[in-house]
């Protein structure tokens, strides 16, 4: 690599440095918008003790599902895993640690890691168990809960169209989490559908500046639908 | 006879105002978006960063990289927008969302929902849920008024973990539509060929009948 060219050649360059217990954030919302080529590798390299970050755990079968599946994750942050049978069971087997945030919460404590402000507080979950534990503040009469920020490790992100220099754009509602995530890593990687050579993007229209990249890699994606649905004919 | 999840989908839009931005929920709540009321517009927000659903696509048209809250494909409206799950739930937390319609497993008096975990038993998480309900302007909560095995789930107080404490004012079941004021249920609407006897017997909390009750109204019914 030279000066802001961030490409790698493989997977396996991409996620060099990966090791045991390490904190992974990954973006996406269910199926939609996952790095799913990254998340594979992650598979083979085989690391484990995994704590990860995301808003969903994949299918059985599918995404985190398989990290899941090979006993690689000892903790989930996650706000819904209701697609998941594998991990349900493991979870009420209390083989795994769960931390199960609020969507925006979870959202909002990235976002917050990746801007350098440690916590924040919000309205969300106030009076429930969320709070349990966490300081509490009234503001204009309304209870608020303190939450802390959220980083990783690696940072795991899909984009649609990306240039050499980690300028990422992604398309409809595959965005999702990824931006996010992508800000919140010490190491950001993302995999884009269109690698480009700089100048190619519109500036204007740049969803993650290269700033918060370290490594970008071009894949295939399976793009696999949770529910097809359609219009009646 | 209790509603059908059309029947409740169209009581929900009943609830739709001209100019609304809603999100609505996963299951029963998303069917209303097919029984808007003629000559009012609204537009619907996906918290995984669509505002602006549009109908599930055609065959040809469907698409990975689009879909609802609910995981199902769907499609973008004329004057759509993409954006993130921050800037999603910018929306939603910063109380720019006018109506939220949502699923429980249990409310009671004080306005507490309950909705996203049984302890021991179900784990699915609360998702958007508990943004939602602290950040839209208004919630409809929908459900069926008793469990499947017959308990009610409109209680004196809510027996499993919170979503959200004393946030919701109005309850939309397959047996009435409610208010809740007083520490009370209030009865608005039965459901057509539903007696009153019949509610107040699913109904565990406190229940009263608003002088102006009536049979809920609902089209070609």
């Amino acid at each position: 690599m030279a000066g802001f060219d961030k490409r790698v050649g493989s997977y396996e360059e991409a996620l060099r440095g990966l090791a045991d217990g390490m904190t992974v954030a990954a973006g996406g919302f269910g199926l939609c918008g996952i790095p799913e080529n990254l998340i594979a590798q992650i598979g083979k390299g085989g690391c484990r003790d995994l704590t990860l970050i995301s808003n969903n755990c994949g299918v059985d079968g599918f995404g985190l599902g398989v990290l899941l599946k090979q006993r690689q994750v000892r903790k989930m942050i996650a706000s819904y895993v209701g697609e998941n049978a594998e991990f349900e069971r493991q979870l009420l087997a209390r083989e795994i640690e769960v931390e199960l945030v609020p969507q925006g919460t979870l959202a909002e404590r990235l976002r917050a890691g990746g801007a350098g402000i440690p916590a924040f507080f919000t309205a969300t979950g106030f009076g429930t168990s969320v709070a349990d534990g966490k300081e509490t503040r009234q503001f204009d009469g309304r209870g608020f809960i303190l939450e802390n920020a959220l980083t990783a490790d690696f940072a795991l992100v899909k984009g649609w169209k990306g240039d050499w220099l980690g300028n990422v754009i992604y398309r409809r509602t595959a965005r999702n989490f990824n931006p996010v995530v992508a800000v919140a890593g010490k190491i950001t990687v993302v995999e884009v559908e269109d690698l480009v050579e700089p100048g190619t993007l519109d500036p204007d229209g740049i969803h993650t500046p290269g700033i918060y990249v370290d490594r970008v890699i071009q894949g295939r994606f399976e793009k696999r639908i949770e529910k097809r649905t359609v219009q009646p004919n | 006879m209790a509603l059908t999840r059309g029947q409740l989908a169209q009581r929900i839009a009943q609830e739709f105002k001209d100019g609304d931005y809603i999100n609505l929920g996963i299951g029963i709540p998303t069917l209303a978006a097919g029984y808007v009321p003629a000559g009012i517009e609204v537009m619907l927000q996906s918290e995984n960063g669509l505002l602006g659903i549009g109908p599930y696509p055609t065959t040809e048209r469907v698409d990975a990289d689009l879909i609802n809250a609910g995981k199902e494909t769907v499609t973008a409206r004329t004057g759509a927008a993409f954006f993130s799950s921050t800037e999603s739930f910018e929306m939603i937390r910063g109380g720019h969302i006018d109506l939220t319609v949502l699923g429980a497993l249990e409310v009671d008096v004080e306005g507490n929902i309950a909705s996203w975990l049984v302890p021991g038993r179900m784990v699915k998480g609360m998702g958007g849920a508990m943004d939602l309900v602290a950040g839209a302007k208004d919630i409809l909560v929908t459900m069926t008024h008793t469990s499947k095995s017959g308990e009610s789930k409109l209680m004196p107080r809510c027996t499993l973990p919170l979503t959200g404490r004393g946030c919701v004012r109005r309850v939309l079941t397959d047996l009435a539509y409610l208010e809740i004021e007083g520490g009370a249920f209030i009865l608005k609407e039965w459901a057509p060929g539903v007696t009153v006897e019949e509610i107040r017997h699913s109904t565990a909390a406190r229940l009263l009948i608003a002088p102006d009750a009536r049979q809920m109204q609902l089209p070609g019914g």
